[in-house]
């Protein structure tokens, strides 16, 4: 039997999204900044670019604040115990129609690989592209703050996190498709309800 | 020293060529120039403040003529519009020298030598000090008030790079290169060559060899920390690739007093004594038979006279070596719109700091290792995806048929 379960909160699927922009952008914008597109013309790439970032840094104070006050902060608790499971799945059981092993509750809304991988989204790779892009930002004034003044180390460092990032939403959004239809994990996101097997 | 050459206002006073600094006391010929004589009586009366006028009639015309050495000092600038300079633009702020070289008992604030024009004042603002030579000390280091990012560029960018886009605008050509090896040449008769472009500019002459011209020209950009050290006389220099540099620019991207600085570089060839490994000093302008280049062409003998005077050896032999020296572009500050724009440097090639390495720009500099491995992966990813893809959707399909069957 399939039911409809409450999965996302409504400030959270505003949160989902408003990043997934935010991020699109941040990447566009920033590979026109590394010299890899010509888009918005290099002026405004630099000024949405920075805009976007201070955007998301605010964006994520915001959710942290959410994270902690509602105790969501839990869903990202990594188990490893049934890792394995779900990765064969992917791999092996989606191949052959097998039913996904995890079971979605409004008390544990992530599948372990979804946990430890956006775990590792926000407490590495989004925290180094925050601190990177800080750095960046206030380039002109590290000399007042005695720091090296070659911006090679951090601009590499963002770089190579934003490629990461790049390769991280390909796959997010490949994986998007693999509910019960092709759309239905977007519309979840959308609406918030997600229609799952009954937990018997 | 001559107070007048400063302070006159009645723009009459002028010095005579070849008079050793001393006015036109009577009315003189230079060439088929007429000099009037100066009526000393008035200028004095008439004595002021100084103006372009007067620091002008020597700096616009240093190297022998008008705007041959700076590139940014020249006569247009005597009654410049907005568009060359927006500082001494007549109709607008109309600065003077002074305003910007401030003189305090006649220490009239300037680059000397090796000491950097702002010297310890180089941010200090007018109400600190009175020393303002500096672009930051009447406008701050952060001037700029639509676009932030341009205020964080004031470390590494120095103000005159982007607000000086090219130099020699005013109409007057500067020289830009000036090779002596092929000075002494004659007409069959025996006559001195000279040669004009279209513009009017010599570009060959029998006492100086040839020479190159360029109005709107392009700065080309170093790292420079205000400091430059120069080639004396009698130093030892060895020929390379490379020109050798008369004067060097100090700084680095490391230095952080370095900013990216336009310069024009005066190219060409000087003689040089290739087994005292030195520039020579030739005696040029004279009477036949002393020696002077310019009265019986021949180096070896001018060359003697000149280093014998300057106290220097002298092996007897002449060679031409290329000598590189570098002029700081700080004037004509074109107006803002003209200023250079992001993608001007920012750009993969060709872009104006394409020869100034060493240092990480963004947009153009990248490592390859992090962009390749970067868009492999990404490629690597996608094709896998596809390959899932492509397998969910056969397998589906078969799944649905075995199922129909
Ligand atoms: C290289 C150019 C130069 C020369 C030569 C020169 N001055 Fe000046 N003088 C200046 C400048 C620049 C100022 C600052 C005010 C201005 O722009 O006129 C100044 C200011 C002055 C002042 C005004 C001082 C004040 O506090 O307002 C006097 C008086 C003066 N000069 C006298 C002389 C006398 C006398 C001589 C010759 C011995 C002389 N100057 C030579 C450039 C010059
Ligand atoms: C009589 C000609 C003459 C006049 C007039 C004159 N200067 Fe100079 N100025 C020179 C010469 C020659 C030098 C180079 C001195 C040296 O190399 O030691 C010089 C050097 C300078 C320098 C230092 C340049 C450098 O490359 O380091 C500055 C700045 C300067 N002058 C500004 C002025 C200002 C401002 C005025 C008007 C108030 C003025 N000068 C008037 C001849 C003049
Ligand atoms: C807007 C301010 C400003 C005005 C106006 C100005 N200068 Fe300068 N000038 C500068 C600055 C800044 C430098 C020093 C650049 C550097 O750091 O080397 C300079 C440098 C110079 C130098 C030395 C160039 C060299 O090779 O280092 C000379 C000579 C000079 N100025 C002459 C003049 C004369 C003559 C005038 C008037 C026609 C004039 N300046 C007007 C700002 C100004
Ligand atoms: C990276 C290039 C760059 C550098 C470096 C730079 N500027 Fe600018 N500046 C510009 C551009 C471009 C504009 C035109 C801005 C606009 O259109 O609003 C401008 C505008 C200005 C204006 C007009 C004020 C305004 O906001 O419209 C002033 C004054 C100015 N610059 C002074 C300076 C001074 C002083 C420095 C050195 C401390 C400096 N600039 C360094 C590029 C630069
Ligand atoms: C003695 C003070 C002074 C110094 C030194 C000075 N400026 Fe200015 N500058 C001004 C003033 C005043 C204005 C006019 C401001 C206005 O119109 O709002 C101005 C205007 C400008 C503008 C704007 C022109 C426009 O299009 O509106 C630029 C760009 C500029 N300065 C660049 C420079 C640079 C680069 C230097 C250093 C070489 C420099 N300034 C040095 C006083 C100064
Ligand atoms: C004269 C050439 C030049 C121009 C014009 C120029 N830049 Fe830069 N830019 C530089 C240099 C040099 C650096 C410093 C690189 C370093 O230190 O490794 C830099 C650094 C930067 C940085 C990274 C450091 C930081 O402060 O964030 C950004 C972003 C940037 N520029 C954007 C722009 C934008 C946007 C514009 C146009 C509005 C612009 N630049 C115009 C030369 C230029």
């Amino acid at each position: 039997m399939k039911v409809k379960i409450h999965l996302y909160t409504r400030f959270e699927r505003f949160w989902h999204w408003f990043q997934a922009f935010l991020i699109i952008f941040l990447l566009l914008s920033g590979f026109e900044v590394h010299g890899s597109l010509k888009l918005f013309g290099y002026a405004r790439a630099c000024y949405w670019h920075n805009l976007a970032g201070w955007t998301l840094l605010i964006l994520t104070a915001f959710a942290i604040f959410w994270h902690l006050t509602t105790g969501q902060w839990r869903h990202y608790q990594p188990t490893f115990g049934n890792l394995e499971k779900i990765v064969h799945y992917y791999l092996y059981g989606i191949l052959k129609g097998e039913p996904h092993p995890f079971h979605k509750s409004p008390e544990r809304k992530l599948n372990p690989l979804q946990a430890l991988s956006y775990l590792f989204l926000k407490v590495v790779l989004l925290p180094l592209q925050f601190v990177s892009g800080i750095l960046y930002y206030y380039y002109n004034d590290w000399i007042n703050w005695g720091l090296t003044t070659r911006l090679d180390g951090v601009a590499m460092l963002h770089t190579a996190v934003a490629f990461v990032l790049l390769i991280f939403l390909v796959v997010h959004i490949y994986l998007t498709t693999t509910g019960g239809s092709l759309l239905a994990y977007t519309l979840a996101m959308i609406t918030g309800w997600e229609e799952v097997e009954e937990n018997v | 020293m001559d107070c007048l050459v400063c302070h006159d206002t009645t723009g009459s006073y002028r010095k005579f060529p070849t008079a050793c600094g001393d006015p036109v006391y009577k009315e003189r010929k230079f060439g088929k120039k007429v000099f009037p004589a100066v009526d000393l009586r008035k200028v004095a009366r008439k004595v002021g403040k100084t103006s372009r006028t007067t620091c002008g009639r020597c700096h616009f015309y240093g190297g022998g003529g008008d705007g041959v050495k700076h590139g940014d000092l020249d006569s247009s600038l005597f009654k410049a519009g907005k568009e060359l300079d927006v500082h001494m633009d007549v109709k607008g702020l109309n600065y003077s020298c002074s305003t910007c070289h401030v003189a305090r008992t006649h220490q009239i604030s300037g680059r000397y030598y090796s000491r950097p024009a702002a010297g310890k004042h180089q941010f200090a603002l007018p109400a600190d000090d009175g020393w303002r030579l500096a672009c930051e000390s009447c406008h701050s280091r952060a001037p700029h008030k639509n676009i932030e990012i341009l205020n964080h560029h004031t470390a590494k960018v120095a103000c005159q790079t982007c607000h000086i886009p090219r130099y020699a605008r005013g109409g007057v050509f500067t020289k830009m290169w000036w090779d002596w090896s092929t000075a002494g040449k004659f007409t069959a008769a025996g006559k001195p060559i000279v040669k004009k472009d279209k513009a009017g500019n010599v570009i060959y002459h029998s006492k100086k060899g040839d020479m190159r011209w360029a109005e709107n020209v392009v700065p080309e950009y170093f790292w420079y920390n205000g400091r430059m050290s120069y080639l004396h006389e009698g130093d030892k220099v060895k020929p390379s690739a490379r020109p050798l540099e008369l004067n060097s620019l100090q700084g680095d991207y490391a230095d952080k007093n370095a900013r990216i600085f336009p310069f024009k570089v005066m190219r060409g060839k000087q003689p040089y004594d290739p087994v005292e490994q030195s520039l020579l000093i030739p005696y040029l302008f004279g009477k036949k038979g002393t020696g002077a280049y310019w009265a019986d062409y021949d180096w070896v003998k001018a060359c003697r006279v000149g280093m014998e005077e300057a106290g220097l050896p002298f092996s007897g032999k002449v060679d031409f070596i290329e000598t590189a020296m570098y002029w700081p572009i700080t004037h004509m500050i074109a107006p803002k719109e003209k200023a250079l724009s992001c993608a001007v440097c920012h750009r993969r090639n060709n872009g104006r700091l394409e020869n100034l390495r060493g240092f990480y720009l963004p947009g153009r500099d990248r490592w390859s290792f992090i962009d390749r491995s970067g868009w492999v992966l990404l490629g690597l990813t996608v094709l896998a995806l596809l390959l899932h893809a492509g397998l969910r959707f056969v397998n589906s399909k078969r799944r649905q048929d075995g199922g129909k069957s």
